[in-house]
């Protein structure tokens, strides 16, 4: 079987689905830099894993990782390496690609066992299969390009030592700051998102849209207009150069549906979409759509959402009436 | 303080795009513009010569009608530019584009190179770290923000859930996410000037790039077919008369969203 060489960054659903790809390709190696990413390659299906050990690499950016993966890509001969489509496993893709005069494809959606890729082109609206005529599959994998699925089992595991030399030591990582993410889902990764658009008006008007959000257990997104405005912090916005999304129902409130927005959600299952215009483009993608005021439609809308929980959580009057009290 | 800016001319993305009967970027079908995250490039190359005085040059690698790209970036206020035209690039890859460009930039003097984080039509976001590796620089990508202290230069590079504070010495290369200013419109002053300023033309043989290394013989990667994304079946529209919120409600319930 092929060598499939997988970096696995330590966090999150994204690294499980190119886990979980990669291991309909061939036998899973991946790449670990810690614990946490460690046990994740393990629950998923890796039949080796490189824990590398490389004291201070977290210190510096990019580099220290890039030289590991580098020297791990030489040696083992991948058939395949995959990196998710992050911006740290686009740039370490970059590295290795130049290292080893190697293709390198991005945002794939899909990968063949033949090696023939899936990738979006112009925002989504056109989708290209292609496939590396020279080398190995070098790729980066998409968010939600398959349904992450478990397959636990007790990888082989080679330590691997790394010094991180002078050279990688270029680009310091003086501070990182957190910002708090409270207590909704993951925008990313949220099975609900809820958006509103420059049509919300304000900040305060914002308070609408999460309480839509929270009734559906969602996360809540913004447009750029209503980022730009000041309306919503920008680690909310959804699109081209924000989170791209993929949930199972999109609500778009007050959103025109630019091409840049669709780009980051346009693959959402469900996507209803409420906006005063009949004319805006989101209703050209809206499973449901709504022409009308948004602080007429959500209200309203919010209202029946909660009497219908309420009705679902109450027993039925056959229970009720051998119910105490 | 001397910088290149990297701008690439695209397909307006407002416009339909499409891939040309050899499966690459149609660009004479679609109006063409700079690539978006581009002109926050050249604002930001501008403001920091504002700051620290310099020269701002403009590298382009691109078909002749990417003079237009060039000349916008002259009339926002760059002062020259390289514009690398050859008919062998069409079809390059990104290793080879990078080549050429890191070659390009062997025969500039800067302390600072800014790009965009992605481009507007292939949106790869990988040049700017393909560069440093083939320059050997220090690569900041991605970056909100941007100060230079005399050689010293701190960026913050944005992350889904914050920043990172990131710092290194000049000479170096960053990309710049449109969440780091709001770029200038040309004036009808900086349009005329634009005319008199210098735009230098090479070729790969001026690069010493041999023209074998570029196009699509030299591609690691081929596409195979393209097609238009199947449209989404146009779902149910409904005017709100006052029982539409209602009604919103009732298509979540019947989907099990609620
Ligand atoms: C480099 C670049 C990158 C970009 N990246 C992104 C990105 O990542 N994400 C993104 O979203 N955009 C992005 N954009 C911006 C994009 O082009 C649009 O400008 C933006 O998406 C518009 O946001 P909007 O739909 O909220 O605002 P508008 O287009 O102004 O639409 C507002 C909508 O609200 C409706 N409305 C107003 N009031 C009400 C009401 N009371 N009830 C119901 N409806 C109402 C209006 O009819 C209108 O359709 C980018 C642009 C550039 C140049
Ligand atoms: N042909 C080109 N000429 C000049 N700059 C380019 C070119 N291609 C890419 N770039 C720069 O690299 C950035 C990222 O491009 P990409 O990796 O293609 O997404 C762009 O925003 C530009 O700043």
């Amino acid at each position: 079987m092929t060598d499939i060489l997988v970096y696995v960054p330590n966090s999150g659903k994204h690294a499980a689905e190119v886990l979980t790809l990669a291991r309909t390709l061939g036998d899973v190696a991946a790449i670990a830099f810690d614990d946490a990413a460690a046990s994740l390659a393990g629950e998923y299906g890796a039949t080796k894993v490189y824990q590398v050990e490389a004291a201070g690499a977290d210190d510096y950016f990019v580099d220290p990782k890039a030289t590991v993966l580098i020297d791990l890509a030489r040696q083992s001969t991948p058939g395949v390496f995959l990196l998710p489509s992050t911006d740290e496993g686009k740039a370490l893709a970059a590295r290795v690609a130049v290292a080893l005069e190697n293709g390198l494809l991005t945002d794939v959606s899909g990968l063949e066992a033949d090696g023939t890729a899936t990738q979006d082109a112009f925002a989504g609206s056109t989708v290209v299969t292609s496939k590396a005529t020279k080398g190995f599959t070098l790729a980066t994998v998409k968010a939600g390009a398959t349904e992450p699925a478990p397959a636990p089992g007790s990888p082989a595991v080679e330590p691997v030592a790394a010094t991180v030399s002078e050279a990688d030591q270029r680009v310091r990582v003086a501070e990182r700051v957190d910002e708090p993410a409270g207590d909704r889902p993951n925008l990313a990764e949220a099975r609900v998102v809820v958006s509103g658009g420059r049509g919300v008006g304000s900040s305060e008007d914002f308070a609408l849209i999460e309480r839509v959000a929270d009734a559906l257990g969602g996360a809540v997104g913004a447009s750029r207009a209503a980022t730009d405005a000041g309306y919503y912090p920008h680690k909310f916005q959804v699109g081209q150069t924000g989170t791209t999304v993929s949930p199972q129902l999109y609500v778009a409130a007050g959103i025109s549906g630019a091409i840049q927005h669709r780009a980051g959600m346009q693959t959402s299952r469900v996507i209803v979409a409420v906006n005063k215009d009949s004319d805006a483009p989101i209703f050209g993608m809206a499973d449901f759509g709504v022409v009308g005021d948004l602080f007429q439609v959500l209200p309203q809308a919010l209202e029946e959402i909660e009497k219908r929980k309420l009705a679902k959580a109450r027993p039925g009057p056959a229970a009720l009436s051998g119910a105490p009290g | 303080m001397n910088i290149v800016v990297l701008v690439k001319q695209v397909p307006d993305s407002g416009l339909a795009r499409q891939l040309d009967a050899q499966l690459r970027v149609d660009r004479n079908g679609a109006n063409n513009v700079m690539g978006e995250l581009d002109e926050y490039a050249v604002e930001a190359a501008l403001q920091l010569k504002e700051v620290h005085g310099g020269e701002v040059t403009v590298l382009t690698l691109g078909p002749g009608q990417a003079t237009e790209t060039v000349r916008k970036t002259l009339a926002m206020g760059a002062d020259k530019a390289l514009h690398i035209e050859d008919d062998a690039v069409g079809g390059s890859d990104a290793l080879a584009t990078s080549k050429i460009l890191a070659a390009a930039l062997g025969r500039l003097e800067w302390d600072l190179v800014i790009a965009g984080a992605e481009s507007t039509d292939s949106g790869m976001g990988v040049m700017p770290q393909m560069i440093a590796a083939r320059t050997g620089v220090p690569a900041l990508t991605g970056a909100r923000k941007i100060e230079v202290d005399g050689t010293a230069i701190t960026v913050e590079h944005q992350r889904a859930n914050g920043y990172d504070v990131l710092s290194a010495s000049l000479p170096a290369i960053v990309s710049v996410w449109d969440t780091i200013n709001t770029p200038r419109y040309p004036s009808l002053k900086g349009i005329m000037a634009a005319k008199r300023k210098p735009v230098e033309t090479l070729t790969l043989a001026d690069l010493g790039v041999d023209a074998a290394a570029a196009g699509p013989a030299a591609a690691n990667n081929e596409v195979l077919n393209a097609a238009d994304r199947p449209e989404r079946s146009a779902g149910q529209i409904v005017t709100d008369e006052g029982q539409a919120g209602s009604a919103l409600a009732e298509f979540l319930a019947a989907e099990k969203f609620i």
